[in-house]
């Protein structure tokens, strides 16, 4: 597939939006289970909810570059009951919407007591509330994200539970990157450690899951063949002629255009980028909480993604390209 | 259906029927306007020639009729302009006529030669030829010498009719079908429809082709051949024909000159002719007399042709009483197709000698077997009454694979002697001819013979094209030298039927034979396509004598687009497009006649013509008028035709002839037809028959017409013909003979010139024979070890489909396909880029991989590569950056040789082309090489009135011109 | 229920791409009008087209084969392309099984083209919507045309007739019986979608003939003077029974 850049911001964007959002969300309940000692500034978690969804409205503002015609985006709900792409148009802003209003709770104090433990736990409104419905939706957005590409089943390299495992894991782990380096600036050690030591956490686990993903795509045997794409029983077919020889729609959507050597260059670079270089950054700054360290790492690690958002398009080869094999 | 815009349907419509002329093909059309712009072309279902089908050209008409390479006001080069460059003065019409009419009639009152009209893929030769011929020049012609001449004579000078627009294959009852060296062709739909019928019938498909493309994809079996070889494979079909007794008996006796007598007697003036009764009264005329013998088995002896009764040997050699050695026709050509085995054609042609013999037995086994009895009962012109008509259904087809080649006119004749001994002539399931053919072999028009013939003030003594039938009938003087321009019916060329346009350049500029003032060139791109040697034929356009003049003087074009050529103009007339003007498929000319009868058709205008582009017609009318020439002129010398559908309707070949341009409505109130008194009403009639006449003879004239007494009293009373006698087919030519002995020294009358009579005593032989094409005679096959051919692409025309934004999409720069163990030997990538070089030439091209090609063979696309900036592309253009020309690799004369130095790279007795003769190597271009083509030349800038291009196109009839450009 | 579709007989096509610009030009002034061609006249020209005419090779020299195939959208019976559409633009006509794109609707997300496994759908890069054969529904019905023009408009172009038109739902259809006698066949069959659309494969005739079939006792050289009886000894001639 040719890798559109509206969609790469769009879902590293947004992942990263509930990542944040869902690092918010674990640590207030982290505290309210006191688990974790509880933030004394209380503008952390509304700032940060800002934060998150500053980096949603980035994806929302990239995806308006991808379409045809944004003016009549709103007709993309229509089909919640059929298509991933509609779902994601309403889980999308929803999540929005929980983040805004778990934000809004934090920030203008709005907050209340809704049940207290017999342990002398006190759980907010806003946790149990605004955030669990908030940490549901992330779920949601991820999965719906994930099965746009995940549905299309002779994608192949995309038609994989991993898919939406990663993408939940890419998302999450920038998110907790993010607020590791966003909770170095309070006066609050132990939360970024907390943060920091997930965010290594998830940035392994998602090493783990993208290197099963690569290994799969890696041995894919693909359904269709020059033989299946036109129905002739032959092992020596070669396409001549496409048909048109300026190029077309077909040839500019679903092409890369680089070479096999540049598509490994970015693997290499999204592997460096996203993986070793913020665990050791998160790493050296699990003991000072240097914030310099810690927004390193987030910076680092979200160029990282967009390396690696830009490869799961290219490495995606669509059935098409067997009848425009641009000659 | 939801819509953005606005409904098909909005908008004011009008339907109107004309003819297509994306192509030669000619096919109907019906043009659906939406608020005056062109919505829709489609096939007209009602017309017989595509019957509602329409092909991707036709369906493109649209970008052609909006296109921005479209000139648009009369043009004339700057002064002190150079040609080529393209700067121009926009000028009126008045000035154009008056500049033209000085210069015309100055010329027509000294020297008319210094004339020359040249015209290209046009289809309207009656009245370009019919000018030429008023004003007096012999230097006319159009296309078909360098096109197909030779399918034409070949096949003409031996079965009296033709392929192309002449005759072809009877599809619908064949069984087996062999299609050799044909690409795309003039009857393109007509031949796709007919294929397909022919395939669902269950019918085999044979294609003979070093290429397999288009027509060929869809083959039952694929014949891969070396190019220039096809006369080997034929003449060793024929020697299996006859070893194995394979060939209609029944029909080479009656209707061929199989059965007669010629003389063997070495020592007579008579040698090779057929021994005549002399004393039998023959009338005198354009046929061939039935005074030959044959030599009958019942009384084993001598007999009259078709004497009643009589049953003659087929082969055999013989001794007249007075002691004179003869043998028939058949026995000589079974003794000169002796030494062509299959397995000496297996050598040369690349084909196994099996596949050769196989092919070989197909033929003659359907031939015999699956015959075809027709209950339609006719009568042959010896008063013989038939029952039935027999077919003996296999067909052929051939087109610029036989032709393109300089030993094509013996292959062509070769062919055609397959088919006659296969008995399939104007029979059901095999070849059919078309109206106005069959025609006497040869024909009878003959091009003047004399210089006299050309005489200042006065038109041209005959047509200026036509067909010799003897050594009298060339145009040479007293020195044996050629008196046109292009050498055509020279001893160089005797049977140049089409003229020689391909040289007509280089002749001209070097003055050989004599130089010329003024060269007009019509729809024919001759600074590009229709040129061999295409660089340096740009380079003598432009070339000038010591004291600044050019050399040639002037030159007037006229186009509808920005080609390569009109860049070249002095004078440029911008003519209308076919959606624009009235035109006229005649049957004086290229009508587009069925096998069951005469068709002429006609286009006329559905939009009107841009700026100020003029039909050329109307320049021709307008020029005979002033010029005062006799046709154009009534007595008194004022006007005869107020314009040119007015000449059409009032027009006779001779005053009361009743033969006019067209053949449909003629007579006073449109009741008669082929001939009649003009009928002031004959374009409405037209208008409503959708733009055709179809004359539907009875069944019983539809088949054996060379020798139908129905069909040829019908043609001669109705003044196609003027005899009704039989044209009998020659497998042995006393017409090429009399060349031979004339080179020989045995014929009174012309002689050939000393350097050319081994030339054409070689030639000329009687019988065919194979010889490598002249060029690979002349080449180093070691250093040039590959043929270089193109293909026509289905979806261009020619080089005149660039500007077309839709076609230029399908084809918009050309590969050399070359077959991947040819191009690895010299490194040569799938996609890289290489050079391919000849004798002459060389070009750097982009490389493709094919396994459909022959290995000893490469081959590009037909003129996609264009100039910069011609066709009012852009210079960033794939067609002048990536598209190449094989043209330059081709030269139209041949390296110095024992007949001369200037010979033209032509047929030696047709002069038709040799395009696909050339040799070339190949080579990897180097890495550091430019990426793109050689040559290339400089842009082109926009001439005054052309629309600048748009840089996005969006059409949609009926708002795209008020959206004017974007 | 009906399933209009095409049917493309490969054994036929010659590749002449009258079916890519017969639709190109019906279209361009239609409903799904005007077919942006950008770049017309200069370095890589490129247009939105419903109908795209393919050449591919297949076997080595000289068993090539030369196959010409056409490809415009199949109108899959489960069409992958209509459910993801978010906005419903694409969507899969009951009545005759058309799958059509609203282009009122579209917000050219491009993603059905991402969910057909064909590359059938194109998108007009001016006008920014998703574009595809509309099997020219807009012909078919308008019952101002004559009946017999009531056909797509590639169907009516095609000079060799390779494209049959019709219900591939009703057994008694011409396209039904000819993927029935022909062996017609889907593209992609893997993907389960199922494509109206059927191809029909190259058929060859073959010739065959026995070896005592080239001489016969009518063989005319038994009319000539050199296969007449020879004069030399036989048994005629020193036998005395
Ligand atoms: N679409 C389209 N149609 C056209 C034209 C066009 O430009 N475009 N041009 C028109 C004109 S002017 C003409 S003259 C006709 C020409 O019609 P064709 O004769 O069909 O045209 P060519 O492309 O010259 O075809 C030559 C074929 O002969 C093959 N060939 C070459 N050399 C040999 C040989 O030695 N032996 C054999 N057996 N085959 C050989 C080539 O591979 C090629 O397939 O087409 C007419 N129709
Ligand atoms: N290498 C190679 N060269 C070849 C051939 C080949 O097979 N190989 N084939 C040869 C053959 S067979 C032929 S017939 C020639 C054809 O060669 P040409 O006769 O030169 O044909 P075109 O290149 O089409 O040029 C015709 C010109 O007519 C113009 N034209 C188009 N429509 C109109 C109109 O309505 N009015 C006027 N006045 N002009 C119009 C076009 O713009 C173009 O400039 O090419 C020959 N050249
Ligand atoms: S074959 Fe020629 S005349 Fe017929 S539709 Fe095509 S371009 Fe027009
Ligand atoms: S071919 Fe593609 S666009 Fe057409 S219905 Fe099938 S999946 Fe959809
Ligand atoms: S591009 Fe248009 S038709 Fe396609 S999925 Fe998006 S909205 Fe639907
Ligand atoms: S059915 Fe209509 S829209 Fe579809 S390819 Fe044919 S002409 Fe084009
Ligand atoms: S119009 Fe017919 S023959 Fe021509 S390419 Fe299309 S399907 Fe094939
Ligand atoms: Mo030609």
């Amino acid at each position: 597939m040719h890798p559109a850049f509206s969609v790469i911001f769009l879902t590293t964007l947004i992942g990263a939006g509930q990542g944040l959002f869902l690092a918010l969300f674990s640590a207030q309940a982290y505290t309210e289970l006191n688990l974790l000692p509880s933030m004394s500034d209380t503008n952390f978690f509304g700032l940060g909810s800002l934060f998150a969804l500053i980096l949603m409205m980035g994806g929302l503002i990239a995806s308006v570059f991808h379409l045809g015609h944004p003016e009549r985006a709103w007709r993309s709900a229509t089909k919640w009951r059929t298509s991933w792409l509609s779902r994601e148009v309403i889980a999308l802003p929803f999540m929005m919407l929980m983040i805004t209003i778990y934000g809004v709770m934090h920030w203008f104090g709005l907050d209340g007591i809704i049940y207290s433990s017999a342990t002398g736990n006190n759980f907010s409104y806003s946790l149990l509330v605004a955030g669990s419905i908030g940490a549901i939706a992330a779920f949601i957005l991820f999965v719906c994200t994930g099965m746009i590409y995940a549905c299309i089943k002779f994608l192949q390299e995309w038609a994989t539970p991993f898919t939406i495992i990663n993408y939940a894991l890419f998302g999450t782990a920038s998110g907790f990157t993010l607020a590791a380096a966003f909770s170095s600036f309070y006066d609050a050690a132990d939360m970024t450690k907390f943060f920091t030591v997930w965010a290594i956490i998830l940035t392994v686990l998602v090493l783990l899951t993208r290197l099963a993903s690569l290994f799969r795509n890696s041995r894919i045997k693909h359904k269709s063949s020059m033989q299946s794409a036109i129905g002739i029983r032959h092992p020596q077919i070669q396409q001549k002629a496409m048909g048109m020889q300026g190029g077309s729609y077909n040839t500019r959507e679903y092409f890369h255009g680089k070479t096999k050597a540049f598509l490994k260059s970015v693997k290499y670079i999204f592997m460096v980028l996203v993986f070793p270089i913020p665990v050791i950054l998160l790493a050296m700054g699990l003991d000072t909480a240097d914030s310099g360290l810690l927004v390193a790492a987030f910076v680092v690690q979200y160029a990282g993604l967009i390396f690696e958002r830009w490869y799961f398009f290219a490495q995606a080869n669509h059935p098409q390209n067997l009848y425009y094999q641009t000659v | 259906m939801n819509t953005t815009t606005a409904n098909a349907g909005d908008g004011r419509t009008e339907v109107k029927n004309t003819t297509c002329y994306m192509c030669a093909c000619r096919c109907g059309i019906r043009v659906t306007l939406r608020d005056n712009e062109v919505r829709y072309i489609q096939g007209n279902p009602d017309h017989p020639l595509n019957k509602g089908v329409i092909c991707a050209k036709g369906a493109s008409g649209i970008m052609k009729q909006y296109s921005p390479a479209r000139l648009t006001k009369p043009l004339m080069r700057k002064e002190g302009a150079e040609r080529g460059a393209g700067d121009f003065e926009e000028i009126s019409w008045d000035k154009a006529f008056d500049v033209m009419e000085e210069r015309l009639r100055h010329l027509r009152g000294t020297d008319p030669k210094k004339f020359a009209l040249f015209t290209g893929r046009d289809q309207m030769q009656a009245l370009t030829g019919m000018f030429a011929k008023q004003f007096g020049t012999p230097n006319y012609a159009a296309h078909g010498g360098f096109c197909s001449v030779n399918m034409a004579t070949g096949m003409i000078y031996t079965i009296g009719g033709s392929f192309w627009e002449f005759g072809g294959p009877d599809l619908e009852r064949s069984r087996l079908f062999i299609m050799i060296g044909t690409a795309e062709d003039h009857h393109s739909n007509p031949m796709k429809i007919a294929l397909s019928k022919f395939k669902r019938n269950g019918g085999r498909f044979i294609s003979v082709n070093p290429v397999r493309t288009g027509y060929s994809a869809i083959a039952d079996e694929w014949v891969p051949i070396k190019p220039g070889t096809d006369g080997a494979l034929l003449l060793a079909i024929t020697n299996v024909l006859i070893a194995q007794g394979l060939y209609d008996r029944e029909f080479l006796v009656q209707y061929t000159n199989a059965a007669e007598l010629v003389n063997q007697d070495p020592d007579s003036d008579e040698f090779g002719m057929f021994i005549r009764n002399k004393e039998l009264e023959v009338g005198e005329g354009c046929f061939d007399p039935e005074n030959k013998l044959w030599w009958d088995r019942n009384e084993n002896k001598p007999v009259i042709t078709h004497t009643k009764g009589a049953d003659p040997f087929l082969l055999g050699s013989y001794t007249l009483e007075n002691g004179t050695a003869v043998k028939s026709s058949m026995q000589l050509l079974k003794e000169r197709v002796e030494e062509y085995t299959p397995e000496w054609a297996a050598a040369i042609t690349g084909i196994p000698a099996e596949t050769i013999t196989r092919l070989a037995h197909e033929m003659g086994i359907v031939a015999r077997d699956e015959k075809i009895e027709l209950p339609i009962a006719w009568t042959d012109v010896w008063g013989n009454d038939h029952d039935t008509v027999t077919g003996n259904p296999v067909s052929f087809h051939a087109m610029r694979g036989l032709a393109a080649h300089s030993n094509g006119f013996q292959t062509i004749r070769s062919l055609s002697i397959v088919m006659t001994l296969l008995g399939t002539i104007d029979r059901p399931g095999g070849f059919r001819h078309k109206a106005p053919f069959p025609r006497p072999i040869p024909p009878c028009a003959k091009p003047p013979n004399s210089p006299d013939d050309v005489k200042p003030n006065t038109p041209l003594n005959g047509m200026p094209l036509g067909w010799p039938a003897s050594p009298d009938d060339l145009f040479v003087d007293e020195n044996n030298e050629p008196v046109r321009i292009d050498k055509a019916f020279s001893w160089e060329f005797p049977l140049s039927a089409h003229g020689l346009m391909h040289n007509a350049i280089t002749n001209a500029w070097r003055g050989d034979p004599y130089k010329i003032d003024t060269l007009m060139i019509f729809m024919a791109n001759m600074a590009w396509n229709s040129s061999m040697n295409t660089s340096e034929v740009r380079k003598m356009l432009n070339d000038k004598e010591e004291n600044g003049e050019f050399k040639i003087p002037f030159l007037i074009v006229c186009d509808a687009f920005q080609s390569e050529t009109v860049a070249f103009a002095d004078l440029v007339l911008p003519d209308t497009t076919y959606l624009e003007r009235h035109d006229v498929m005649s049957m004086l000319d290229r009508p587009i006649s069925e096998f069951e009868g005469p068709v002429d058709s006609v286009r006329i205008p559905v939009v009107p013509p841009k700026g100020d582009c003029k039909p050329f017609q109307e320049v021709i009318i307008e020029l005979g008028s002033r010029l005062g020439l006799p046709a154009f002129t009534n007595k008194d010398g004022s006007r005869k035709y107020r314009d040119y559908p007015d000449f059409v309707v009032n027009f006779e070949t001779a005053p009361g002839s009743g033969i006019g341009f067209l053949s449909g409505w003629r007579g006073k109130g449109g009741e008669k037809f082929m001939k009649g008194e003009p009928n002031p009403s004959q374009w409405e009639m037209y208008e409503k028959n959708d733009c055709v006449y179809h004359h539907h003879l009875p069944k019983s004239y539809q088949y054996m017409r060379n020798w139908n007494k129905g069909y040829l009293t019908w043609a001669q009373d109705h003044s196609l013909t003027r005899y009704a006698e039989p044209i009998n087919v020659h497998i042995y030519s006393e017409v090429l003979q009399q060349f031979r002995l004339a080179a020989e020294g045995k014929r009174k009358g012309k002689q050939p010139p000393e350097h050319l009579r081994e030339r054409v005593r070689e030639h000329f032989d009687p019988l065919p024979f194979y010889s490598e094409t002249l060029e690979s005679q002349l080449t180093d096959k070691h250093k040039y070890p590959l043929n270089a051919l193109t293909q026509r692409p289905m979806a261009m025309y020619h080089s005149w489909d660039s500007q077309n934004a839709w076609l230029r999409q399908i084809h918009t720069h050309n590969y050399m396909h070359i077959h991947p163990s040819t191009a690895q030997a010299q490194g040569i990538e799938d996609g890289g880029w290489m050079w391919a070089e000849s004798m002459h030439g060389k070009v750097r091209c982009l490389a493709r991989y094919s396994e459909a090609v022959e290995p000893g063979t490469i081959w590009t696309w037909n003129s996609i590569g264009k100039a910069s900036g011609a066709w009012n592309l852009d210079k960033s253009a794939n067609e002048s950056n990536k598209g190449f020309l094989l043209n330059h690799l081709i030269s139209e004369e041949l390296p110095k040789n024992e007949c001369g130095e200037h010979v033209s790279n032509s047929d030696p007795i047709t002069g038709q082309a040799g395009w696909y003769d050339v040799r070339v190597r190949v080579y990897k271009a180097e890495d550091d090489e430019p990426k793109e083509t050689f040559p290339t030349f400089d842009t082109l800038p926009l001439f005054p009135g052309m629309e600048k291009r748009r840089s996005i196109v969006r059409y949609f009839a009926g708002k795209f011109a008020k959206k004017g450009a974007k | 229920m009906t399933q209009l579709a095409l049917v493309i007989d490969l054994n036929v096509c010659v590749g002449c791409h009258a079916c890519v610009t017969s639709c190109k030009e019906w279209n361009t002034s239609g409903p799904a009008g005007a077919m942006t061609d950008e770049n017309p006249y200069s370095k890589d020209p490129t247009g939105t087209f419903f109908n795209r005419v393919q050449t591919y090779e297949i076997g080595t020299f000289p068993k090539t084969e030369t196959l010409h195939f056409p490809k415009s959208c199949l109108h899959c019976e489960d069409a992958p392309c209509v459910p993801v559409c978010p906005t419903g633009a694409s969507f899969k006509r009951d009545e005759d099984g058309i799958v059509l794109v609203n282009y009122d609707k579209c917000i050219g997300c491009k993603y059905c083209s991402w969910a057909c496994p064909y590359g059938a759908r194109e998108f007009d890069e001016h006008q920014k919507v998703m574009k595809k054969c509309t099997l020219c529904v807009d012909r078919i019905y308008d019952e101002s045309l004559p009946e017999n023009e009531r056909k797509p408009a590639c169907v009516m172009a095609c000079p060799t007739s390779a494209r049959l038109f019709g219900d591939v739902h009703d057994p008694e259809s011409e396209v039904s019986e000819a993927i029935r006698d022909n062996a017609g066949y889907q593209l992609m069959p893997e993907w389960g979608t199922n494509p109206s659309n059927h191809y029909l494969p190259r058929r060859k005739t073959k010739v065959h003939y026995h070896e005592d079939e080239l001489q016969r006792a009518d063989n005319p050289l038994n009319k000539e003077h050199s296969v007449e009886p020879l004069d030399v000894p036989t048994l005629d001639d020193s036998t005395s029974w």
